[in-house]
């Protein structure tokens, strides 16, 4: 954990404007969360009877309890009531007494001063700097963490190859900092590909992030792009990453990843993971044709020796599609290739 | 930024805390707060102590005594300690930020009020996550009458024990990867078929999801004694024996039993009821039942298994000194069903539902359909599903006890055995249970209390309010009222409702108590669930006029 803030300082730091930016955004964001939700009798769910219920009810005049009757505390006024406990029934039952009971705001003396009781007690600033603590305390923890979902080594037809995939994010609930990386090269030779990407996440629903930022590429060339993605849980439990990504050459890529997590035991799990690139115009210097250009489907059977470290052998087929294949074999390489992997996923 | 240090971190030498507690009486009490190392069943780390053991000590009051008690703060950060059902002014409630600004490292802070009550009580730190690292005790207030009903009498307070640091504990679970979770569903295991997985799956949800923080981690404590420590309770045949039960754990729910042994359950929350024999009951975090048990000679295990059977407390019920019972072997691991997605009424025949007719895309919807809730909670990434039925489950024994074989405590068993005064609440007011498992955020009508600030939940003074829970999330949510005792709408007659101070409010269900606000002041109300709390299911009630006319006059 002192680990981890150390770390997360220099990360802090970098996402200090992007917090900024994001307060505004957030509050629209919530604008158009508050539903309009003025009229509630015009959907009357079947299953919202109850609610429905005491909504809709001709509020019956209540006047006659309705102001805190000191006098009538601790007196046994209507001995007959007493059939409310003849109900069994729970489901209903509950149902029927909230519904006896009107909903509404609390009386006028509810609202009455002091705002903060124990400020007069205690003074107004002590109890201003703890309240705001408590708040800070109870809901706005920072905290991150940071990733190898794929730190392996890759066998194909003789080349042996190297592989990373790092991922860490740092900040709140709703807002936080990415940072991601991928890149690959020759196991004692040459990085061929290398990305960094810095990006600024803001949850726009219960399982999926917004992310944009910048991407570099340092490998094959220096080289820079606009992100625009969302990342999180699909239905069936997939994690998805997808991003969208704007060249400084005005050229407009694509990825999609996915993966998905099969428990075989506690610590034994099988990883199915693809992924798919696309392109929207030629890239000649990067040997990429407009279109689907490449997808990878692969397998990796991981082993938890703790939940953070965790080695593992995996398959990965990588095809490159369409024009891009087309090129790879004008340049007398295999457009497809199998991979046997080997590698670990770690975290802290 | 520099952050300081704590003193045990910097790897100053610390003394170890003692493992159970001693006492403390009378009209003047001195408690101090201070950084210790703790172990247990080959567990070992830091922990804070009060009066250098985990648990603290016990405090044993009188009722209608004057109690005055120092608490000094010996850590390198602010402390608290909060009387859990005690009534009391709220200045002296202890809740950091509401009733008073926290306890300064190297201050002492006096808290000073009369003894109203009697009964099984407790009292923890309500600064930060302290709590989890062993800043609690019991309370015990005996009756200002002699109590016949008991010829020996004993606390069972639960809790645990973890080596690693609360904040990291949190940081876990926002972090994900159900990372203290072993009894997952795998291909191998698991009874669910292959259909009701892809449901769950299309849900996004996780059907074995009863714990966040599980043995994994945690060495589960009675009385600060770990199951392999070998503690005992002496008796004599013949005697009758009463327990006191204190659920003082940060995040576990307790299935307690002694095989062999009835139960007579004689108090809730430290408010006398009915009395009623049951052979096992679940204690939710921050409850308390008393009850009366008259074993046969012999050695007899007391067993408070964690509720997803990850791990138990275990001691020993004996009349032979030195004699350790058999535990019984956990049971099996707990499985989600449809009631508990508020499902209502279909999750009687789980997986009956015909899944083909209502598709899956439909189902996902109705799981998430917003338009059920009340206009004032907030829709956000903070909530991640709508119970579509929630159903009253009162009658539920608590997840996994359901099909036992045996006597299993309801809260619908539960009379109050003093009658209350009868008055009908003038005004309801329904509160939504809101989170996201997979984001790790909780909340009350969608509203973290990081994001509620001056807005609480407002009470005029001995005003009468039905209060309705609405669980929408698929976890049981203990939610407490500092500073109140509520009537649990629990089907009791409307005089026999039980008083409670905390009440669980079961997955995807809803749970009802009539409040009656007659304590002026701020007080907290929140999930029991430490790390649920931390993570924003806490809000402010208030009560005004403050003060209330008769304390004006």
């Amino acid at each position: 954990m002192r680990l981890a803030s150390t770390l997360a300082l220099p990360l802090m730091a970098l996402a200090l404007p992007a917090a900024a930016q994001d307060h505004s955004a957030h509050g629209q964001h919530a604008q158009h969360e508050e539903k309009p939700q003025a009229d509630h009798s015009g959907h009357a769910m079947p299953d919202h009877s109850a609610h429905a219920q005491h909504e809709e009810k001709p509020q019956e005049d209540h006047s006659g309890h309705a102001m805190p009757d000191h006098s009538a505390h601790g007196q046994h006024e209507e001995k007959p009531q007493e059939d409310h406990t003849g109900h069994a029934m729970m489901a209903d039952h509950s149902m029927h007494q909230v519904g006896d009971v009107p909903q509404g705001p609390p009386p006028p003396e509810a609202f009455e001063g002091p705002q903060h009781a124990a400020d007069a007690i205690f003074g107004a600033e002590a109890m201003a700097e703890a309240r705001a603590n408590n708040h800070a305390t109870h809901g706005d923890m920072l905290t991150g963490t940071l990733m190898a979902e794929r730190l392996e080594a890759r066998f194909k037809d003789g080349e042996e190859g190297f592989l990373w995939d790092l991922q860490g994010w740092y900040g709140g609930d709703i807002d936080n900092f990415v940072l991601k990386s991928e890149g690959e090269g020759e196991l004692g030779g040459e990085i061929e590909d290398a990305e960094i990407q810095a990006l600024w996440g803001h949850a726009i629903g219960p399982f999926f992030d917004l992310q944009a930022g910048a991407r570099i590429d340092l490998e094959p060339d220096t080289r820079s792009h606009l992100v625009l993605g969302i990342q999180g849980l699909a239905p069936y439990m997939w994690h998805v990453d997808g991003a969208l990504f704007l060249s400084d050459r005005g050229d407009l890529t694509a990825r999609i990843e996915g993966e998905y997590d099969q428990k075989i035991t506690q610590a034994l799990i099988l990883q199915p993971r693809v992924e798919l690139e696309l392109s929207a115009q030629d890239i000649p210097e990067r040997a990429i044709g407009a279109g689907l250009t490449k997808i990878e489907p692969g397998l990796r059977l991981r082993y938890e020796i703790a939940r953070e470290f965790a080695p593992y052998v995996g398959v990965e087929y990588e095809a490159k599609l369409g024009e891009t294949a087309d090129i790879a074999r004008a340049a007398g390489e295999d457009p497809n290739a199998l991979v046997a992997l080997v590698g670990i996923r770690a975290w802290f | 930024m520099s952050l300081p240090l704590p003193a045990w971190a910097r790897g100053e030498s610390l003394t170890h805390a003692k493992q159970g507690f001693g006492e403390v009486s009378g009209e003047k009490i001195a408690l101090s707060v201070g950084d210790h190392h703790f172990g247990v069943g080959g567990r070992k780390g830091h922990a804070i102590a009060v009066n250098g053991t985990v648990p603290g000590p016990l405090l044993r009051l009188k009722e209608g005594q004057k109690v005055r008690i120092d608490v000094t703060n010996n850590l390198d950060e602010d402390t608290s300690i909060h009387w859990h059902g005690l009534l009391l002014p709220f200045q002296f409630d202890g809740v950091p930020g509401v009733s008073f600004p926290g306890i300064k490292p190297g201050e002492t802070f006096t808290y000073e009020f009369p003894i109203r009550q009697n009964g099984t009580y407790w009292w923890h730190s309500h600064s930060g996550l302290q709590e989890q690292a062993g800043h609690y005790g019991p309370i015990i207030i005996e009756s200002a009458e002699p109590d016949p009903r008991y010829d020996r009498d004993y606390v069972v307070l639960l809790s645990e024990f973890t080596p690693r640091h609360p904040h990291e504990i949190a940081r876990l679970l926002k972090v994900g990867e159900h990372y203290f979770n072993n009894q997952m569903q795998t291909a191998t295991e698991g009874e669910m078929s292959v259909k009701d997985r892809l449901m769950w799956g299309g849900m996004r949800m996780n059907p074995r999801d009863i714990s966040d923080v599980t043995g994994s981690t945690y060495t589960f404590l009675i009385n600060g004694h770990g199951p392999m420590d070998g503690l005992e309770y002496l008796f004599r045949p013949g005697e009758r024996v009463r327990l006191r039960v204190i659920n003082g754990s940060a995040m576990t729910f307790f299935n307690v039993r002694i095989p062999g042994v009835p139960m007579t359950v004689i108090a809730a929350d430290g408010k006398d009821v009915a009395p009623v024999e049951v052979d096992e009951f679940q204690i939710g975090t921050a409850e308390t039942y008393d009850v009366i048990v008259t074993p046969p000679d012999g050695s007899h295990a007391l067993v408070a298994e964690a509720m997803d059977r990850s791990g138990m407390g275990v001691a020993s019920l004996t009349s032979h000194k030195g004699h350790r019972a058999t535990p019984p072997p956990l049971r099996e691991p707990v499985t989600l069903t449809m009631a508990d997605m508020g499902m209502g009424s279909m999750g009687g025949e789980h997986g009956g539902m015909d899944h083909g007719a209502m598709g899956h895309g439909d189902m996902d919807h109705s799981m998430r359909d917003t338009s059920k809730l009340p206009a004032d909670v907030k829709v956000g990434p903070g909530l991640d599903m709508v119970s579509p039925m929630p159903m009253d489950r009162m009658d539920y024994p608590g997840l996994g006890l359901d099909n036992v074989g045996h006597r299993v405590l309801r809260y619908t068993d539960l009379k109050a055995k003093r009658t209350n005064p009868h008055r009908m609440p003038t005004r309801s007011l329904e509160i939504h249970l809101t989170g996201n498992m997979e984001r790790y955020m909780w909340s009350f009508d969608g509203r973290k209390f990081s994001a509620v600030t001056d807005d609480p939940i407002r009470f005029a003074y001995d005003e009468r309010v039905r209060v309705k829970l609405v669980n929408d999330t698929m976890m049981a949510h203990p939610i407490h009222l500092h500073g109140h005792f509520f009537e649990l709408v629990n089907g009791a007659g409307m005089m026999n409702q039980p008083l409670k101070h905390t009440v669980i409010v079961q997955p995807g269900s809803t749970a009802t108590f009539d409040l009656t606000a007659d304590e002026p002041g701020d007080w907290a109300f929140h999930c029991h669930l430490l790390y649920h709390m931390h993570a924003g299911m806490m809000q402010t009630v208030t009560v005004r006029p403050f003060p209330a006319p008769e304390d004006a006059a």
